[in-house]
């Protein structure tokens, strides 16, 4: 492992840092250095503490232990203003933008001190210097809450560019792009980087980072693992270093046979779904789920694959159009704290949740206590008892635990969001696993992933989410991907 | 809203005495305060609200219990409210609008001997239709229901002004009140010799049912699903909120309108104005002094009802005037907060 | 008919300024994102700090006092609210409780329980030359207490500062979206501190305005719940200042209205009139609809 020495041509280091949220160590003495004039690439799992290590360069938080220093000196912030002022720019995985104002107002934002004016105007024509000069398009009077993510995404690099500053941190800005997007962002990083100035590139995907980045550094648990130039190391080496394992190329299992039925399971025909503000969400779109299959669900955010989703699980009405489907479905959403369990509740009781909505008479604790611990068995749910509180679980056994209470009593019908998000490789493999099991026994499954490549590692047919509208398209990535920005 | 019902944890451990040692140490030291400031006698004072709240038979049956009646049915209706997930400020104005209700009907003359039976059940339908309002006006609008349980306090305020000095005025036409109820309508007392009334002995019940409502019924769990996790309820266990919030609302406000009822047929037996001296407030610091609990709002109605006894003692005995008990209502509950906000960095911490 | 108007319209200018100014400083405090239900206790408080200062230095100074006692009631709740991050709903009921409770007291400890009228020094009113010979409006707009022209200052220039100062962009932004405000180096706290106070000081202003320049005097629960109709006042102006005053006229105008039916005759009982403006806050809440002006964190704790 090459290290590289923090001088004078380094634009940023960070050495021995260590931070702890609560009961986690979130970093563990790691460093970084990025040499001037690189594209920079910080690869981790979920929970390496990628974000955070940046969180700390940009300000917005104190390191508990360590030091920064840009440009060779030390420096101690206390707010992100200070980083901003010494040419840290930060565009963040959830944009920080305020939707009511517009592009002019949010580019003025903390500007002006206490006491300054804002005109509008000025700081109109001061964006139209700053399109012109960096090549990111955007219309400065617009409110940003109409932009679409693309745009949003621009006015966000746009800030961090206003403020002058010459190291560029993007936290996973691909995440919520399209295919085209996400070239036409490479393409940009890269004269950006070749002009001069440094980028520090936040991702968890490996070959693009060593296809675009100069450097290269891995974290894991907290820890920097590996620190190397991209072009002295390869996927497997990467790999390795970030999931502390050899990575054991999972041979796909053996698809079940296609289907136990002719008939769908699920089935939604012509319907439309509005938002609250009145924009369509879902236009027209049909689509049929069978017994015995995992459909899975492709679409850059906001192409109203969530919606298709809940109307499928029947969490959400249709405004034109039918859906069938079983009595009940089984639904595992995204967000898990919000919308799948009380934090503070027991395990029986969040088990007892999902019949909240149609129990009568009284509560059968007992019982609900049993079946509580034959899903804790049934998924391997690590917890001390059906007693215990659902925040006490870990991220991982949390969603086991949710997989087990919709699983229970054979449904019909499983519909899943983003399941493996923010779980680590031992659990993702263990829900994922639980999927293929449920399809075995004849459930009709739908999934959605933002991540393409776990899409395909398990689904048998793809339909693809663009602009409100349902596809099927060929089990082929570049067919998904170009269906995915609307090409087909 | 992390408003937390308590757990059921050790019930004598430290952490659950803590709150009463500390919301008494407020007590004293306002009370001390305001003698002080008022130029009263200490001793005076103090002893007059010891013999007001404590010091007899007839203190504690016939005055503290007596004014904790009214506190804890209202603090289990603000109770019910708040853990399922709904801000019933409007308890002062559904109490109001039972309390007219049962006067109604009283005067009306229905039903001779047995008036009671059509008075009281008029009392929770009045309280529960005061409370649909907000609730309506909640679900069919989306208004804050906070403001509008407000207003109806107001409004309610005003409809008993107009009904004490117009239509059921009493019948000389000269005092703002009704005219008295006959013993027909007249709640039976619990022990003779005391001014305890049948009201008292409902509340406890009501406590108990609503505890085991909680507890052990699907309701009650529903309930509690939208109160402490709306969106959970809905995603995972398909629940109505909106419908829940309402209920949660009607229920609320049945339980203010009987407290009303119970009032002016327990012990004023006429209406007037200021017949609820803000005990819709009061319920507030009693709800949440519970921590939503229904059995510990039993503790938390005597409590209160002691404190006010103790300090119309001491008005009358000593001089020191009345009104410094919302004063402690209200740090009772900026306690309760204070003491929240540390506990859930203690847990964080760990 | 005709010699009705100029005194509904005095009647209305007269209810509406107090309201005003209350909820202007609701208005920033929500635009900062705080729900300040505690309004209705720096009201009272500063109707209250009004009467004890003025008794000894004047009406005038009067005035500082009751702005001094609505932002000491503002900065419990804002401690309670912003540094400890409890719900706004509820330690502002405590809030207001603790507000009316401790001037009720307080009132009853040093001035008696004689039940006399108390009588407090007020401003006279100031006329202003030309204006005041408007007709109609003329002499309810413009022949005021002066402290009533502050309105005519206040609404200006708090418009100009919301879109063109870089602090009220910070306080728009926070009410917003605060960890935008934060990414930009504003403090969502301090920006919600400052705001609070700014509210405090205009609910004391509210409520000495109520004793100092036209009741003369007080009474426990003088502010007869004007905190919370300030709040639907913010909802039915849309958070904008000047609609906010628009909006305060127009229940101003509803008060008023009791007067205009007594002097036309119509026989309303004088509860149904006193009642009026609490039912029209309902109705106007329902008719706002859903709140989609209102600040995106607006009652978001922390």
């Amino acid at each position: 492992m090459v290290s590289v020495r923090a001088d004078v041509s380094t634009a940023l280091s960070l050495r021995d840092i260590s931070k702890r949220f609560g009961a986690t160590q979130a970093l563990d003495g790691a460093s970084l250095d990025v040499r001037r004039g690189t594209l920079h690439a910080l690869l981790g799992e979920n929970g390496a503490g990628k974000t955070t290590l940046m969180r700390l360069a940009f300000g917005m938080d104190t390191p508990d232990t360590g030091t920064i220093l840009v440009d060779g000196k030390t420096c101690a912030w206390r707010t992100s203003a200070d980083a901003l002022r010494a040419g840290i720019g930060m565009v963040h995985q959830h944009f920080l933008l305020v939707p009511a104002m517009s592009v002019a107002e949010n580019i003025g934002l903390g500007r002006g001190g206490v006491f300054g004016g804002f005109d509008p105007t000025r700081t109109a024509a001061v964006v139209r210097d700053l399109v012109a000069a960096t090549g990111l398009a955007i219309d400065p009077e617009a409110r940003v809450g109409d932009l679409p993510v693309g745009a949003q995404q621009r006015l966000e690099i746009l800030k961090a560019l206003s403020h002058d500053a010459r190291v560029l941190i993007l936290d996973e800005p691909t995440a919520v792009l399209s295919p085209q997007e996400t070239q036409d962002l490479y393409v940009w990083l890269r004269r950006f980087v070749d002009s001069g100035r440094t980028v520090v590139l936040i991702t968890h995907k490996v070959r693009e980072a060593l296809q675009l980045a100069d450097d290269v550094t891995v974290l894991r648990r907290g820890r920097t693992v590996m620190q190397v130039a991209a072009h002295a190391t390869g996927e497997d080496e990467v790999l390795t270093a970030l999931l502390g394992e050899t990575p054991t190329h999972r041979a796909p299992r053996a698809r079940a046979p296609q289907r136990t039925s002719g008939k769908s399971v699920l089935a939604v025909s012509d319907v439309s779904v509005r938002d609250d503000r009145g924009t369509e969400r879902l236009k027209c779109v049909s689509a049929h789920v069978y017994g015995g299959e995992i459909l899975g669900v492709a679409g850059v955010e906001g192409a109203g694959q969530l919606e298709l989703l809940r109307v499928m699980a029947g969490r959400r009405k249709p405004d034109t159009g039918s859906a069938t489907r079983p009595a009940r479905v089984a639904f595992v959403p995204e967000d898990r704290h919000r919308d799948a369990v009380i934090g503070e509740w027991t395990l029986i009781e969040n088990f007892a949740l999902k019949d909240a909505g149609r129990a009568v008479g009284t509560m059968m604790w007992d019982d609900y206590r049993v079946r509580a611990e034959s899903g804790v068995r049934a998924q391997d749910v690590r917890a001390t008892s059906a007693h215990d509180r659902m925040d006490a679980l870990s991220g991982g056994n949390q969603q086991k635990f949710v997989l087990a209470r919709e699983l229970e009593g054979a449904p019909e019908a499983l519909v899943v969001e983003n399941p493996t998000r923010g779980l680590d490789v031992r659990a993702t493999a263990q829900v994922l696993d639980a999927l293929r099991d449920a399809r075995d026994a004849g459930v009709a499954v739908v999934i959605y992933s933002s991540d393409l490549d776990e899409l395909f590692s398990v689904s048998d047919r793809i339909v693809v989410c663009y602009d409100g509208t349902v596809h099927e398209v060929p089990f082929d990535r570049q067919a998904v991907g170009r269906a995915m920005v609307g090409l087909s | 809203m992390t408003l937390r019902a308590a757990t059921t944890s050790g019930l004598f451990s430290w952490r659950r005495l803590l709150p009463p040692l500390l919301v008494s140490a407020v007590v004293v030291g306002v009370i001390v305060v305001v003698i002080v400031a008022g130029h009263h006698d200490i001793i005076d004072s103090f002893s007059a609200f010891g013999r007001g709240s404590f010091g007899s038979a007839y203190a504690f049956w016939s005055a503290t219990l007596v004014r904790a009646t009214p506190l804890t049915l209202l603090g289990l209706a603000v109770a019910l409210a708040f853990r399922s997930g709904v801000m019933n400020i409007g308890a002062e104005g559904q109490f109001l609008a039972g309390a007219s209700a049962a006067t109604a009907v009283v005067l009306s003359g229905v039903g001779g001997g047995m008036v009671l039976v059509i008075a009281l059940p008029a009392a929770v339908l009045a309280g529960a239709l005061w409370a649909a309002v907000a609730g309506w006006l909640k679900r069919r609008f989306g208004v804050l229901e906070v403001i509008s349980s407000l207003m109806l306090n107001f409004v309610a305020q005003y409809l008993v002004s107009y009904l004490v000095r117009g239509p059921l005025q009493e019948p000389t036409h000269v005092y703002p009140q009704t005219e008295t109820f006959g013993p027909a309508a007249h709640l039976p007392l619990l022990i003779s010799g005391q001014r305890l009334h049948l009201g008292y002995a409902i509340a406890v019940l009501l406590a108990l049912v609503l505890w085991w409502m909680f507890r052990a019924t699907a309701v009650g769990f529903r309930l509690r699903a939208v109160g402490a996790g709306a969106a959970a309820a809905e995603s995972a266990g398909q629940v109505v909120v909106p419908r829940v919030l309402f209920t949660a609302f009607l229920l609320s406000g049945a339980i203010a309108g009987l407290a009303g009822g119970v009032e002016v047929t327990g012990v004023t037996y006429a209406l007037y104005e200021g017949i609820s001296p803000g005990f819709g407030y009061t319920a507030i610091a009693v709800a949440l002094l519970a921590r939503l609990n229904p059995l510990a709002v039993i503790g938390t109605g005597i409590f209160f009802g002691a404190l006010e006894a103790g300090a119309a003692a001491m008005q009358r005995d000593a001089g020191v005037p009345f009104q410094f008990v919302v004063v402690v209502e209200a740090l009772v509950v900026l306690g309760v907060i204070a003491l929240e906000w540390t506990r859930e960095r203690g847990d964080t911490r760990r | 008919m005709t010699d009705a108007i100029t005194p509904f319209v005095e009647a209305t200018v007269r209810t509406a300024t107090p309201l005003a100014f209350a909820a202007l400083g609701e208005l920033v405090a929500e635009r900062s994102g705080v729900i300040n239900i505690g309004l209705e206790g720096t009201i009272i408080a500063g109707a209250f700090g009004g009467l004890v200062v003025a008794g000894t230095a004047g009406a005038g100074l009067g005035f500082v006092g009751a702005v001094a006692a609505g932002m000491l009631v503002a900065a419990i709740f804002a401690f309670f609210v912003v540094t400890l991050k409890a719900d706004h709903i509820i330690t502002g009921t405590a809030i207001s409780m603790l507000g009316v409770g401790s001037t009720g007291t307080l009132y009853r400890l040093y001035y008696g329980t004689t039940g006399a009228a108390l009588e407090t020094p007020t401003l006279a009113p100031f006329p202003i030359p030309i204006l005041r010979n408007i007709p109609w409006i003329g002499e309810a707009f413009f022949a005021q207490p002066p402290v009533m022209y502050l309105l005519y200052v206040i609404v200006p220039c708090l418009a100009w500062y919301m879109t063109r100062t870089s602090a009220g962009l910070a306080l728009r932004a926070v009410g917003e979206r605060p960890e935008a405000a934060r990414a930009a180096g504003i403090s969502p706290a301090r920006v919600r501190w400052v705001a609070l106070l700014f509210c405090g000081a205009m609910g004391g202003l509210s409520g000495g305005t109520l004793v100092l320049a036209q009741v003369g005097t007080f009474n426990e629960g003088i502010s007869a719940g004007r905190g919370f109709i300030a709040i639907a006042i913010v909802v039915l102006g849309r958070w904008s200042a000047v609609g906010v005053t628009g909006a305060a006229l127009l229940f101003g105008a509803a008060s008023a209205l009791q007067y205009l039916a007594q002097a036309m005759g119509w026989g309303i009982p004088y509860q149904f009139a006193l009642a009026l403006p609490y039912v029209l806050t309902l109705v106007a809440l329902a008719a706002a609809g859903k709140r989609s002006a209102a600040p995106a964190s607006l009652g978001v704790r922390g």
